[in-house]
């Protein structure tokens, strides 16, 4: 079976421009919605406390709020979780602060002579600690991406070291953007995910960068635009293939894999869309845009082997 | 065709065969069990395998075994049924200084342990149970050593016969004025003697004035000993608690880390690893112990008290000499005799009074008395927590008085390894340092399940999904590539279960993303393939090229993820650090079986024959 019948011959660095700048917009657009809009911090991030309970009959959720105002636990969010009996209680880092006593509170105050209930989930974040993901998760990031930089400019150059960091960022940013927009919670397996997907679109852009380089050196009559162009071709039914098969594992999450890996999935569901068609056209055309040429990736001793007639 | 390299093949069946051997005991389950610990760390004795052997012979419970496993105890049930029962029967036949604890103990078997072999942990959050990440307060560290120099260096002083005319408490020590520059000078000089570990700054503007601070190392050497303390009283706590397989680590500087898989009854565990726990050292009485026992009455001014060893009752003077909240530090070494000891130090208001009573007492005996008091939550009929406080109380050891001491000073008349256990427990009896608990994170056994069962639905039906496709597009290649992608998943779990990584749900995504990503470095040969055909080349020849051409692409990519998921690991936390240790073990796994497994497959099929063309 074949997706594509015979390589195809799609002019893709014509567009080079305009898909430029398309990136661009979309890149300060996410921006700006993270920046206005902020990101739904989870726990892990904000600190606070998260209780899930599930009552052996359905409950309604005024009676639940009225016994935590009564136990002095004012300004909880109570609300269904995915059906009628399942209820997910939130109280912000300031209700919390530093009281690692509070998911007992909150317990008690709903098992005392009330309706029969079974504990999911307790979560309880302290500030100090959530202050320190948040920072330790950005720098996870940055020192990934210095390490991919430093791998990709040893390995090829220092302009395709360029264009996979544009490319990668554009992606990170771009599933920040949805995430803001959407205001799906953000929490450390969120991040894990963003972290995976900057591993990801790595690996879809070096994949178009090597077929550059080789196609470099087979093809010496060839412009740069041209080989370029070719090389996408070339790895385009290979990046559709390996999108697709992620995307259909990616789906098994989402759907199967049950609430704790959501975020999870949709934050890699989106980071391979975007992943795949920058790889196409914002890495390819980046080495373009920094003048990319022959010669930077002639190894040396191709050169000696030049000079042979 | 170029013939493969033989010891490729071998190598490949042997990856294979210890793959499938490291892999194979997480298909066995498990066998109800009760797991015993010694509190005080290291491996049981092998007479409590008797002591057990005796009391379940007693109470009618058949064992299925009963045996050192590890640094534990295990002795395994038939049923969950006797599990619960043994356990009833072994706490009190075992006693204090054991802990007993419901566990499931892998059925791997013997010849396989015997290769090292084990299934792989499971997180809390796929087996239910909580986490704690407790915080030391440092602060409160400091402000203690503060006060205590605060009351130290002024008896020190007048010990010294050095006047001092004035004395404050400022922002990070102590400051002492002096009438005159002598007695600052004499002051300084003998300070600096005889508290090597503080430091001391002469006031700039006034030569009168000293001022003490805690040097930074000393500080540290302060908050780094309560973490250690803290750290055993902790596990000690833990033990008591009858969980299997605890986890109390520290993390950090000043943090500890509390796992308790199985756990649900939060409150209660919060109220024991708050609880506190004193020592005291007190005279002994010369009255009649024994007829005080018998009558239940003791002489006006002692208390009656019984040995931890052998209950042997014991008469101790009501006045406390020195108690734990004035020990600083506790540690087993041997006298000047070569005679094990335990030496500790306490701190200026406990030294004063040991050295008055001391100077007093030569030849007089002394105990130590322990005394904790914790919350226990029981249940009543109705099923209803019913807490009450329990006080426990026990005289650890009783010590002739040789001779005069103050802050620092000996127990001897020990064994070395009583030595060892009472420093043990001396710095193990009370939290050297208030505990706050900064992230608690419960799972229910339920939803623990439930992580477990859509964990596996999602990566099967993923699984699935990825393995049709791959036949139906690439045809017999795809065949080949799913047996890799088997071969794979094989490997990933035998390095996690080799290794003893902990498998979370967070963990299982990285499984299921890998399963995604593996198929790539099959799809880059494939396609490679197809092309190199498509350019007019004969099978063989494409095959060789498709594969050898691929390989640098395949290596360029998959390192370019292999670094991410390391920086992931090294500065990830909790479940980001799960999905990083599976997806390196499934990027280098994956690496192994698109290269070489699914080359030797695709050689074992193709070489021989003659091909027109090639089925991909």
């Amino acid at each position: 079976m074949r997706l594509l019948s015979r390589v195809p011959n799609i002019n893709f660095m014509a567009i080079r421009r305009p898909m430029l700048a398309f990136a661009v917009v979309t890149t300060l657009v996410s921006l700006a919605l993270v920046g206005l809009r902020g990101l739904n911090f989870g726990l892990d991030f904000s600190g606070g406390v998260l209780v899930e309970v599930v009552y052996a009959e359905s409950v309604a959720l005024d009676p639940v709020r009225a016994r935590l105002d009564d136990a002095g636990l004012t300004g909880a969010t109570v609300q269904y979780f995915g059906s009628s009996t399942d209820v997910m209680i939130r109280l912000g880092p300031d209700a919390a602060e530093g009281a690692g006593q509070i998911s007992t509170r909150i317990l008690e105050a709903l098992s005392a002579d009330g309706p029969a209930l079974e504990v999911r989930r307790v979560e309880f974040v302290g500030p100090q600690v959530g202050d320190e993901l948040a920072t330790d998760g950005a720098l996870a990031a940055l020192f990934a991406i210095i390490g991919i930089l430093i791998y990709v400019a040893f390995r090829f150059e220092w302009k395709f070291a360029v264009g996979s960091i544009v490319a990668t960022v554009h992606d990170a940013f771009l599933v920040l953007g949805w995430f803001a927009l959407l205001g799906i919670e953000f929490d450390l397996t969120v991040l894990a995910a963003i972290l995976a997907l900057i591993g990801y679109s790595l690996n879809d852009t070096i994949v178009v960068y090597d077929r550059i380089r080789e196609n470099f050196i087979d093809q010496r009559r060839a412009s740069t635009v041209d080989v370029v162009n070719l090389s996408v071709n070339q790895t385009l039914a290979r990046t559709i293939v390996t999108g697709g098969t992620t995307l259909f594992v990616l789906t098994a999450l989402f759907f199967l894999g049950g609430s704790a890996v959501h975020g999870f999935s949709i934050a890699l569901i989106v980071g391979i869309l975007v992943g795949t068609y920058s790889s196409v056209f914002i890495a390819s055309s980046m080495v373009l845009v920094l003048g990319v040429t022959r010669e930077d990736l002639l190894p040396p001793q191709d050169e000696e082997i030049d000079e042979t007639p | 065709m170029k013939p493969y390299p033989t010891w490729k093949f071998v190598l490949l069946a042997l990856v294979a065969l210890v793959g499938l051997v490291y892999a194979s005991p997480n298909l066995f389950g498990d066998d109800p069990a009760v797991q015993v610990v010694l509190d005080s760390g290291g491996a049981p004795p092998a007479t409590v395998g008797e002591t057990i052997a005796t009391a379940l012979n007693d109470a009618g419970i058949d064992a299925v075994s009963n045996q050192a496993e590890g640094d534990q105890w295990v002795v395994r049930f038939a049923s969950a049924d006797d599990q619960l029962e043994a356990a009833d029967v072994l706490r009190p036949a075992l006693g204090r200084g054991y802990g007993v604890a419901l566990n499931l103990a892998p059925k791997t078997p013997d010849w396989l342990q015997g290769l090292g072999a084990r299934p792989m942990n499971l997180g809390l959050d796929l087996r239910g149970g909580v986490h704690f990440l407790l915080e030391v307060d440092v602060d409160d560290i400091r402000a203690k050593a503060k006060d205590r120099y605060l009351n130290d260096l002024p008896a020190f002083l007048r010990r010294e016969n050095i006047r001092y005319s004035g004395r404050r408490a400022v922002a990070d020590g102590v400051e002492l004025e002096f009438p005159d520059t002598e007695r600052a000078e004499a002051a300084r000089s003998a300070i600096v003697e005889e508290f090597p570990e503080i430091e001391l700054t002469p006031s700039p503007d006034d030569p009168l004035k000293l001022s003490v601070q805690l040097s930074e190392a000393e500080a540290k050497r302060l908050v780094d000993f309560a973490v250690r303390q803290n750290l055993t009283t902790l596990r000690n706590r833990v033990n008591q608690l009858g969980v299997a397989e605890p986890v109390v680590q520290r993390q950090g500087e000043a943090r500890i880390v509390v796992q308790l898989p199985g756990v649900q009854d939060t409150s209660r565990v919060k109220d024991l690893l708050g609880a506190t726990a004193t020592l005291e050292y007190r005279a002994v009485s010369e009255a009649d112990a024994n007829a005080a026992a018998a009558t239940g009455l003791a002489p006006p001014g002692t208390e009656l008290f019984f040995t931890r060893e052998g209950n042997r009752p014991v008469l101790l003077m009501r006045e406390t000499i020195a108690a734990g909240s004035q020990l600083i530090d506790a540690s087993a070494t041997v006298d000047e005799n070569g005679q094990p000891a335990v030496s500790v130090t306490l701190d200026g208001a406990g030294a004063k009074r040991m050295f008055a009573f001391t100077e007093n007492n030569v030849g007089k005996p002394m105990a130590v008395l322990f005394r904790e008091r914790e919350v226990v939550t029981n249940y009543n009929a109705k099923g209803e927590p019913m807490r009450e406080q329990r006080e426990i109380e026990e005289v650890i050891s009783i010590a002739t008085v040789r001779g005069v001491f103050g802050k620092r000073f000996q127990t001897t008349g020990l064994t070395s390894k009583e030595a060892h256990d009472l420093s043990l427990l001396l710095r193990a009896g009370a939290l050297a340092a208030p505990v706050e608990i900064i992230e608690e994170r419960t799972v229910g056994p339920s939803l623990g399940a439930d992580n477990i069962a859509q964990g596996q639905m999602a990566a099967l039906i993923g699984l699935v999904a990825v393995m049709l496709f791959m036949a139906v597009y690439y045809n017999v290649f795809g065949l080949v590539a799913n047996v890799a992608l088997l071969l794979n998943l094989v490997l990933v779990v035998a390095v996690m279960s080799a290794i003893q990584a902990t498998l979370t749900m967070p963990g299982i995504a990285g499984v299921v993303l890998t399963l995604g990503m593996a198929v790539d470095a099959n799809v880059l040969i494939y396609e490679r393939i197809r092309e190199e055909l498509a350019g007019g080349a004969a099978p063989h020849e494409a095959i060789e090229s498709g594969y050898g051409r691929a390989f640098l692409t395949i290596a360029d990519s998959q390192l370019t993820t292999l670094i991410a998921a390391v920086v992931l690991f090294a500065l990830g936390s909790g479940p980001v650090k799960g999905f990083a240790v599976t997806l390196s073990i499934g990027i280098v796994t994956s690496m192994f079986t698109a290269i070489v497994a699914s080359r030797a497959l695709v050689h074992l099929l193709f070489a021989r024959r003659s091909l027109r063309d090639l089925p991909v």
